[in-house]
């Protein structure tokens, strides 16, 4: 998910609808005269990746990603990861659910269609409280869900990085760490440079095709 | 593989081998001379690991999509011919009694609910293991639940949709089963939101839903592994062309298909929704996977609950008792793990290097789970006589001594004492480790204990309604053909579904089986 800033916004829009919104003039371009996404380099081993990550945060890059196989533990922190703001937006689902709930069944038991059943008051909130429940977690499910897709900007069938042979290893045993171009700090040279350091192999470039 | 890969030195260095030592062959899992894998082990200092073999990941990613790339030995095939045919002999009970009506079945006036909501409760039942493993022993941080979580869930799915069937259709004119929607119908009337079968329909759809979509999630990086191989095999010009499987002899090829690969390319990659492994991508997931974890262990905890409902709320002695809602949930956890054992233990040794990934300690975890929740269920069926007893009310004495245990008076007294030799005498087995850590013996307890389910629910269902208050209300049930069939067909199903299921989907958590390796660790130390 991009940050608010309108070019961010216009580029996000670009990826999903390229016939509407154009991308902003690239900073980088390749000899093919295409658009450079960002560099990518790789990784073997969980701890060198680990520690990789944690060079490229303190270099002050913000547009980058760690390509994992599994979810590496605490790799939030050697990313400098800011916490999703999901379990608040699963919170709101709940909340919603369960009004959904409350107004549906008080409303047609006690005033649209009001039955009675073994003399129970018509607006007694015990029986009610099963299907309360119930809507209340399938809509914080919904979210988690939906939520989770939308936050990570998923389903995206076309990246640049699938045209990358490379990278169908990650979902093996391989880690790549991929800086952006859109990076105000990317520099092909430095950055080359930053991975090198940092201990990656097999660093590319990787065009963006379209 | 020619070279060594960096993964796998790590792995041999975790597992503390020298170089050029070779670890165990793996073609005969168990250590030379004994039944012990080496998952066994009481020290508390040594934890087992939860997969054997110093297996580096990319033997792990191999093993798990092999299972889905490679062709399935012979008697899968065999298995899935004759579990499809009893498949479509259910379908052909259902549509028999679609079209004639529910007299078809041995109802009558008295016992007007009996093998259709037993198959309800029972199905619905198993489907409770796999959430409880994908949840709540996720809330427990319990890592051997890597190896059958997929699996269970798969097995959840698949039990809810056998379980949805027989409420479906037991309503008689099944065109009217929008009446449980809640929207009014033509009259302006709208149902009874304080109905126990209202909140049944809510709990078990939502139940339904939430499984559905949290095997899907879980399943989302996995499919990504099969999308990138199959598409690594395609540009490397090594994909098989389709090949029709024969019973006998040799496959027919037919190269005018598309190739296997350039299917799974277009179905899996839609399925895997462009997942690219990325880190911040793995943090939300992992996030959303909690909170589902949270949220599924009270959902699973109410869906039987409410099931239990149906029947506690009413005054009907047997049925009208307060210990129903956790006695259901102990027995549907119980009656899953049953199943779970009951499907996993042919699979290690029919599927190749299954037993390096669904270790002894695994099935003997289990096993404990299966002693703990039938001696619960015993305690149970114990309390219910003795408030029987305790609470003075001699009907409800009755509906237990008379309807159900004592041979001389009760017509259905050899369900009640099958229920009790399966439920509570054969899990105590269990007391012993020699007993727990022996696959064989664990398969047949585990038949035993899914049969002992079943009669539960036919001896609660049953057994109340056959004598209420009135001798002359008193009327036994025989089932009917259509009766056996139908349940016996959707046995068929739920085989169908589930090795259909073994052959086209990720069988193991491929991403948590990865986590809980030693290469995982960001640190050598720990």
């Amino acid at each position: 998910m991009p940050s608010m800033n309108p070019k961010d916004l216009i580029s996000f829009a670009a990826d999903y609808f390229p016939m509407v919104f154009k991308k902003p003039a690239p900073k980088y371009v390749s000899e093919s005269g295409n658009r450079i996404y960002g560099m990518v380099a790789e990784f073997h081993e969980t701890p060198k990746v680990y520690q990789a990550a944690e060079i490229v945060r303190d270099a002050g890059y913000s547009k980058w990603d760690v390509h994992t196989p599994f979810p590496i533990h605490d790799i939030e922190t050697a990313m400098g990861m800011k916490t999703t703001k999901l379990p608040m937006m699963a919170g709101g689902a709940a909340v919603i659910g369960v009004t959904i709930g409350i107004l549906l069944q008080w409303v047609t038991t006690a005033h649209l269609y009001p039955t009675v059943v073994q003399g129970k008051p018509f607006g007694a909130w015990e029986p009610f409280v099963p299907i309360i429940f119930e809507l209340g977690v399938l809509l914080t499910a919904f979210m988690c869900i939906f939520g989770m897709l939308a936050l990570n900007g998923l389903p995206r069938f076309h990246h640049p990085l699938f045209s990358y042979e490379r990278f169908y290893k990650v979902s093996d045993n391989r880690f790549i760490i991929c800086i952006e171009s859109i990076d105000p700090k990317f520099d092909p040279t430095a950055t080359r440079a930053l991975l090198e350091k940092a201990g990656g192999s097999e660093i590319a470039l990787i065009e963006d095709e379209d | 593989m020619s070279a060594i890969q960096p993964d796998e030195s790590l792995a041999r260095r975790m597992h503390g081998l020298q170089p050029g030592e070779q670890p165990l062959a793996r073609s005969n899992p168990n250590l030379p001379g004994t039944s012990d894998d080496g998952t066994l082990s009481e020290d508390p200092g040594k934890r087992a690991p939860c997969v054997l073999g110093d297996r580096s990941l990319e033997d792990v990613t191999n093993i798990v999509c092999g299972y889905a790339e490679a062709k399935m030995p012979k008697p899968w095939l065999a298995a899935l011919t004759i579990s499809s045919s009893i498949a479509a002999l259910g379908t052909g009970m259902i549509l028999y009694l679609i079209i004639t009506g529910v007299g078809v079945w041995g109802l009558n006036n008295q016992v007007d609910w009996a093998w259709d909501i037993t198959n309800f409760v029972f199905w619905i039942g198993i489907g409770h293991a796999g959430t409880l493993i994908s949840a709540i022993l996720c809330l427990l941080k319990q890592n051997w639940r890597t190896a059958v979580n997929r699996s269970a869930e798969a097995m959840t799915i698949f039990a809810v949709i056998c379980a949805g069937i027989f409420p479906g259709i037991h309503v008689g004119r099944v065109w009217f089963a929008w009446f449980l929607a809640p929207i009014p119908n033509s009259n302006g009337i709208w149902p009874n939101f304080r109905s126990p079968l209202l909140w049944d329909v809510f709990a078990v759809s939502t139940y339904a839903t939430v499984s559905l979509l949290f095997w899907y999630m879980g399943m989302i990086p996995d499919v990504a592994t099969l999308r990138d191989r199959a598409y690594m095999r395609l540009s490397k010009g090594v994909s098989r062309p389709m090949a029709i499987p024969m019973p006998i002899g040799n496959d027919i090829i037919v190269p005018q298909l598309p190739k296997p690969d350039q299917i799974r390319v277009l179905i899996y990659g839609i399925m895997a929704l462009g997942w690219r492994f990325s880190s911040r991508h793995w943090h939300r997931y992992e996030k959303a996977y909690l909170i589902l974890a949270g949220i599924s262990t009270p959902l699973v905890l109410s869906v039987h609950s409410i099931v239990s409902f149906d029947f506690a709320t009413s005054i009907i002695p047997g049925w009208h008792t307060t210990i129903f809602p956790p006695y259901f949930v102990a027995g549907a956890v119980f009656g899953g793990f049953a199943m779970v054992l009951w499907l996993m233990i042919p699979l290690r040794l029919i599927l190749p290097n299954f037993s390096d990934l669904l270790t002894l300690r695994h099935l003997e975890n289990m096993a404990k789970i299966l002693l703990l929740t039938g001696t619960m269920v015993g305690f149970a069926y114990g309390m219910e006589f003795f408030i029987a007893w305790y609470g003075a009310n001699e009907f409800e004495f009755a509906a237990f001594a008379d309807n159900r245990v004592n041979p001389a008076k009760a017509p259905y007294w050899w369900a009640y004492w099958t229920m009790i030799f399966c439920n509570v005498v054969t899990p105590q087995l269990f007391w012993f480790r020699k007993m727990r850590q022996n696959p064989l013996v664990i398969w047949i307890v585990a038949s035993f204990v899914t049969v002992g389910m079943w009669f539960e629910r036919f001896v609660i269902i049953v057994t109340s309604l056959h004598r209420a208050f009135l001798p002359g209300e008193w009327h036994m049930f025989f089932p009917t053909w259509v009766d056996i069939l139908t349940f016996v067909g959707s046995c068929g199903i739920f085989m169908t579904l589930f090795l259909l299921f073994l052959k086209f989907l990720p069988i193991f958590a491929l991403a948590e089986l990865k986590v809980v390796m030693p290469q995982s660790h960001t640190h050598d130390d720990h």
